[in-house]
């Protein structure tokens, strides 16, 4: 008998585990999932925390109630991996042999990155990556009286890059709700030069962003902050005060990637963006926020990820060659506020542009542009996520590598050759 | 594709002035490229980031984040704002002749 084993029981792993007991034959391959802990979060919730629109209790669900009957889930803490061994280490110092590792273990946000950002933690600094600081701030806003609030990129890259654009989105439109939107000044300070890293969106979000009231800082490296003067530090100098910060620290891999040498600077595995194999070893595979590919981590790029891995990880079992298939699709719904959403579906040749999604000129969603029926599509999606998508079923008319049909390419300004 | 003349060699760059073909590069080449940065003179500092940018991209295939360069002891972050004022990660790769780094989306 042979042993797959899934670091990670998240979007990414669980997946894997779905569609890989349907495709490895149970006499031959036992599939054992390891995490640290039995509390699987629909992580598009926590945007929703800080506002009020959804609990803690209402975007949780158990881990194990989303693996296949078939698969071994094991809850503990992974020291490291030993890929020489080809073994995994547990902290109490047991370990698990495998014959084949996914490694699914994420990003998380790391605030002892930044000097002084732990000083004001949870005081005037929070975050909403994590379901404790959504819930913390949420409290914070409730009360707050008024002043200066800074939403705050740390360092890219970010796990759901447009979630912050979302937050100052929501918090607008909060404000104006509460007639309080006069009393406060609304700050975005990122390390992008725009709102977004590709032209077209940066624009179209860029102009949102103004319309809102939102006055932008941008190619802004905090060098530390200041938490007892409240204000952000720039390595250029530059700085900027705030009385309530809302941050984005910096994202990294798990612990346990570095400790095992695997990792890059940001412990992220190094994966062959096409394949998604390890470049290092050919019997480990990485899928979703852990790799180090420059798709967006985002829970969609896991799914569109998934098939293609699965039939990968099936060819290396066989010994054939893998399909070189992933073509950096993502899909995104962006809350603007006022009840509408924009969509965004791009890859990694084609930034995200205008048109209709999923058919052409009928749509029904129009993309990079608000509507409320993207904003529909978005709250329907936690019932996709935790029905469809976990299980590893495809998604209707969306396939997982992205289609140009329906996109509209703007025209090239006048005078600029291509 | 647009052409550039930098000191006495032509070389190929893209809308934003970043090299296309790196086996164009030279010394001088850089050196001009930083002056029109505002960096009038490459100091020996600078030639050490620029010198692991290349090993990087070689070994790598990426241009290196700042937190590469920090975390390789080459340089601080601190250090690196100083030598490269501005944007010290498009600049630096602009200098060494390489592509825009790209940005994760």
């Amino acid at each position: 008998m042979k042993r797959l084993v899934i670091l990670g029981a998240g979007t990414g792993g669980t997946v894997m585990a779905n569609l890989l007991r349907k495709r490895l034959r149970r006499a031959d391959w036992a599939i054992t999932v390891v995490d640290r802990d039995n509390e699987h979060y629909y992580q598009p919730g926590f945007l929703f925390v800080p506002f009020g629109f959804y609990a803690k209790k209402d975007i949780v669900k158990p881990r194990s109630k989303f693996l296949p009957r078939g698969v071994e889930f094991i809850v503990a803490e992974i020291d490291r991996i030993n890929p020489a061994a080809n073994e995994v280490v547990f902290q109490d110092g047991s370990n698990l042999p495998y014959d084949f590792l996914i490694v699914a273990t994420g990003a998380e946000i790391v605030p002892s990155e930044t000097p002084g950002m732990l000083d004001g933690w949870r005081n005037t600094i929070f975050d909403f990556y994590t379901p404790d600081g959504a819930t913390a701030l949420a409290e914070k806003l409730k009360n707050f009286p008024g002043g200066t609030i800074v939403v705050h990129i740390n360092e890219t890259p970010i796990k759901c890059p447009v979630a912050p654009l979302e937050f100052a989105f929501f918090c607008d439109w909060c404000l104006v709700r509460h007639h309080k939107r006069d009393k406060i000044e609304l700050v975005y300070v990122t390390p992008l030069p725009g709102a977004f890293t590709k032209p077209v969106a940066s624009k179209a979000l860029g102009s949102l962003l103004e319309e809102k009231r939102v006055r932008m800082v941008t190619d802004f490296n905090a060098e530390r902050i200041d938490a007892a003067a409240r204000k952000l530090v720039g390595y250029d100098g530059r700085e900027v005060p705030y009385d309530l910060l809302v941050t984005v620290p910096t994202n990294m891999g798990s612990e346990m990637i570095e400790r095992s040498g695997m990792g890059n600077e940001f412990r992220f595995l190094p994966t062959d963006p096409n394949t998604l194999r390890s470049k290092k070893y050919e019997n480990i595979f990485a899928i979703g926020d852990a790799t180090d590919l420059l798709s967006s981590k985002a829970g969609s790029v896991a799914h569109f990820q998934s098939e293609i891995l699965a039939e990968n990880v099936e060819r290396a079992i066989a010994g054939k060659p893998l399909a070189e298939e992933f073509d950096g699709h993502a899909n995104c719904f962006v809350e603007t506020g006022r009840g509408k959403a924009i969509l965004i579906d791009f890859n990694y040749e084609v930034e995200p542009l205008p048109g209709r999604f999923p058919f052409p000129v009928i749509g029904p969603m129009p993309l990079l542009k608000p509507s409320r029926i993207n904003h529909l599509g978005k709250l329907a999606f936690r019932w996709i996520y935790w029905n469809m998508m976990l299980k590893g079923r495809p998604i209707p008319f969306i396939p997982n590598r992205m289609k140009m049909a329906g996109k509209k390419r703007p025209a090239p300004a006048p005078g600029k050759t291509k | 594709m647009p052409q550039r003349l930098l000191g006495t060699v032509t070389v190929d760059v893209d809308a934003e002035g970043f090299m296309t073909d790196f086996s164009q590069w030279t010394r001088e080449v850089a050196t001009a490229i930083a002056k029109e940065e505002g960096i009038a003179e490459l100091t020996p500092v600078h030639w050490k980031v620029i010198e692991f940018m290349h090993k990087e991209f070689q070994e790598i295939g990426q241009v290196p984040s700042i937190r590469k360069l920090n975390k390789s002891g080459v340089i601080s972050t601190k250090e690196l704002y100083d030598l490269f004022p501005g944007g010290p990660a498009k600049k630096a790769a602009k200098i060494a002749g390489m592509k825009k780094p790209e940005g994760c989306v």
